[in-house]
């Protein structure tokens, strides 16, 4: 999956990874292009496996952050004192440096996927918890009043109308945390997580070889694009009445 | 666009239940003062009981414990006998109607989900949901192909008809009202009030209505129960009984000083005795009209020329009458004509508009029936005020407490 050349030891990632190499091998290198088409049409399947990687990743992590500040967020809501100590906690895995944050975790989780799934994981968590609470507070009081006015339980308010009412916000926290897990996610490869950072980070093809950083990072910016765009259109499919208002 | 008439297919309701008090009582912690003090009060099914006061009279709070969307510390409250206690509070809601000031619809679904939001809740069908809320909708004089819209999409006015509609979908026994109409502007709260008491006169049921708008509650009240801090009640009776007789001071205060002139907007142009016009056709010798007028008892002392089917054209000057026959076109212009239903408060207001002294009244056929004038109106007024001079004001000094705030 990773490659080993590059990843002798994690220890030793900074220098066996930005060490010059020779790439005599490689084409292009004689004309000094910054970017080779020929070879980018003969390799492009290289980028397969870690354009597929980085989706999961992404994928994953943000579905398991989302799972937990959701949840976070919820319990929260029926109880306000945990709001404090929840936007402290999250916050702090938020401001840990994110190669910081693999290595803290090698010993208890080693290296590999699981590894950078749970730092990218951890990073989510402040944008959708927060976004969450605002969204559930900015629910209407006199929608809530109504709610309850006319029969319904306080899990029926919860399902029926406060989590309706948040979804804009719980969209945006949702996008703006997969955008930027895409580009956080190009560092799972200190972590041996695998992804486009595998050959933004130069590979096997070494960092001279612009070609293959420029695809790959070319990559991870379409990817973030991509996701965001579509998150849009989800928001936009799931608050119909949004829509109308703005009309 | 439908009205209320076109739904006059509506399934005559299950039926209203009547609301008792019984000592019922809200203290928030250990506050001395509760916010509602052993109130006891009946409201008979079918009828408009309005709760008004100054804010903070506790008539929010006592309407609230209905639906115990406010739990009472002592006493009870009974709808139709049984103690609202007696259910788990979110089943009782689904059976009482609620309408707020802020009207509360649900933004993120469309009218019709949002007036079979208590339907949906019990479990009812898809199909039965759509039929009702469109029924609905009618009934509250909305057009259904609003039914798709959005709240947002829809004016105040008709955001507060869907907020009604929601209140009655499921054919509640008892509907609490806590001041609906207060964020409408004037001129669509008229429109909406008047729309309410149709559509009460349909469908009749027991509402406790919370304002704190005396001419409100006037109009809409058949009882009205003024409230003072503390949830005290004042004083409990029809809307005229508290007119002429307010039980005392701070009901006095709290109805206001033009209490007379409220008393009109109660009754009817044929609720009082007009005065009869000598009634003039064309063609028809002056010398007979003159001889009308000087007759002793004559009331209006101009001739009122009316066509062969009695409906009025004008009114006879001196000139008129001294032509040999009255004349095809009358001197004075008609100036107003009122319908013997108009509520004399506007018919007081036509005619002072007008600067007319005489208006001739007609009925639904447009023929005359008699004439009203300033001068009967004002007496009305006076001896209004003579009655409610059986309950002298006493003189207050300065500061005195109770005003309507």
């Amino acid at each position: 999956m990773t490659s080993p050349t590059v990843f002798a030891a994690v220890g030793e990632v900074g220098k066996d990874f930005f060490k010059e190499r020779t790439t005599d091998t490689l084409p292009c290198q004689s004309t000094d292009k910054l970017f080779c088409w020929d070879w980018a049409r003969e390799n492009f399947d290289r980028y397969e496996t870690p354009l597929r990687q980085h989706v999961e990743l992404v994928l994953i992590s943000v579905a398991i952050g989302f799972a937990i500040a959701f949840a976070l967020a919820l319990l929260s809501h029926r109880h306000r004192w945990l709001r404090p100590p929840f936007l402290l906690g999250t916050g702090v895995l938020y401001t840990i440096p994110s190669i910081a944050f693999f290595f803290l975790l090698l010993p208890l989780t080693g290296r590999g996927r699981d590894t950078a799934i749970i730092a990218l994981s951890a990073y989510t968590l402040q944008i959708i918890y927060r976004n969450t609470i605002i969204g559930l507070d900015n629910v209407s009081k006199s929608a809530v009043e109504a709610a309850r006015g006319i029969g319904m339980t306080d899990r029926q308010i919860l399902w029926k109308v406060e989590i309706p009412l948040a979804r804009p916000e719980i969209f945006a926290g949702l996008q703006i945390a997969t955008v930027s897990t895409v580009a956080i996610a190009t560092l799972a490869t200190f972590a041996r997580g695998g992804g486009l950072g595998e050959p933004i980070f130069g590979g096997e093809l070494g960092i001279d070889f612009k070609t293959n950083i420029i695809i790959a990072g070319g990559l991870a910016v379409l990817l973030a694009a991509a996701f965001g765009l579509l998150l849009l259109w989800l928001q936009r499919l799931v608050t119909p009445w949004r829509r109308v208002e703005t009309e | 666009m439908p009205t209320g008439e076109a739904a006059t297919d509506i399934q005559p309701h299950s039926g209203a239940s009547s609301v008792s008090y019984v000592g019922a009582t809200k203290r928030y912690g250990d506050s001395e003062l509760a916010a509602v003090d052993d109130l006891t009060l009946e409201v008979p099914a079918g009828e408009i009981c309005v709760l008004v006061g100054p804010s903070g009279c506790g008539k929010t709070t006592a309407m609230r414990m209905v639906n115990r969307t406010v739990e009472m510390s002592a006493g009870d409250i009974l709808v139709g006998g049984e103690s609202v206690r007696s259910k788990d509070a979110a089943q009782l809601r689904r059976e009482i109607g609620y309408v707020i000031q802020q009207i509360g619809l649900f933004p993120h679904r469309t009218i019709t989900e949002n007036i079979g939001t208590v339907p949906q809740l019990l479990g009812w069908k898809r199909d039965r949901i759509r039929a009702r809320s469109a029924e609905l909708l009618a009934l509250v004089g909305l057009d259904p192909d609003l039914g798709d819209r959005y709240p947002a999409q829809l004016s105040g006015g008709q955001q507060q008809r869907v907020g009604v509609a929601r209140a009655l979908v499921a054919d509640p026994l008892v509907m609490l009202m806590d001041e609906p109409f207060g964020a409408i502007d004037p001129i669509n709260r008229e429109r909406l009030q008047n729309e309410f008491l149709r559509l009460q006169a349909q469908v009749r049921k027991t509402v406790l209505f919370v304002t704190h708008d005396i001419d409100e509650a006037i109009k809409m009240g058949d009882r009205i129960a003024v409230m003072r801090e503390g949830g005290r009640v004042e004083q409990y009776a029809t809307p005229a009984e508290l007119l002429m007789a307010p039980a005392n001071e701070f009901v006095e205060d709290f109805v206001g000083a033009d209490r007379a002139l409220k008393r009109l907007a109660l009754m009817r142009v044929s609720d009082i005795d007009l005065w009869e016009a000598p009634l003039a056709t064309v063609g028809q010798p002056t010398a007979e009209l003159r001889a009308k007028l000087d007759a002793p008892d004559v009331e209006v002392p101009y001739p009122l020329l009316v066509d062969d089917q009695r409906r009025p054209l004008g009114w006879l000057s001196e000139r008129d009458l001294a032509a040999p026959t009255v004349p095809e076109r009358p001197d004075s212009p008609l100036g107003p004509v009122l319908d013997r239903d108009d509520v004399m408060r506007d018919a007081l207001a036509d005619m002072l508009q007008g600067g007319a002294q005489y208006a001739a009244v007609t009925d639904a056929g447009g023929a005359v029936v008699g004439v009203l004038s300033v001068e009967i109106i004002s007496e009305f007024l006076v001896s209004s005020a003579a009655k409610v001079d059986e309950h002298p004001a006493v003189e207050r000094p300065l500061g005195a407490e109770g005003s309507d705030d």
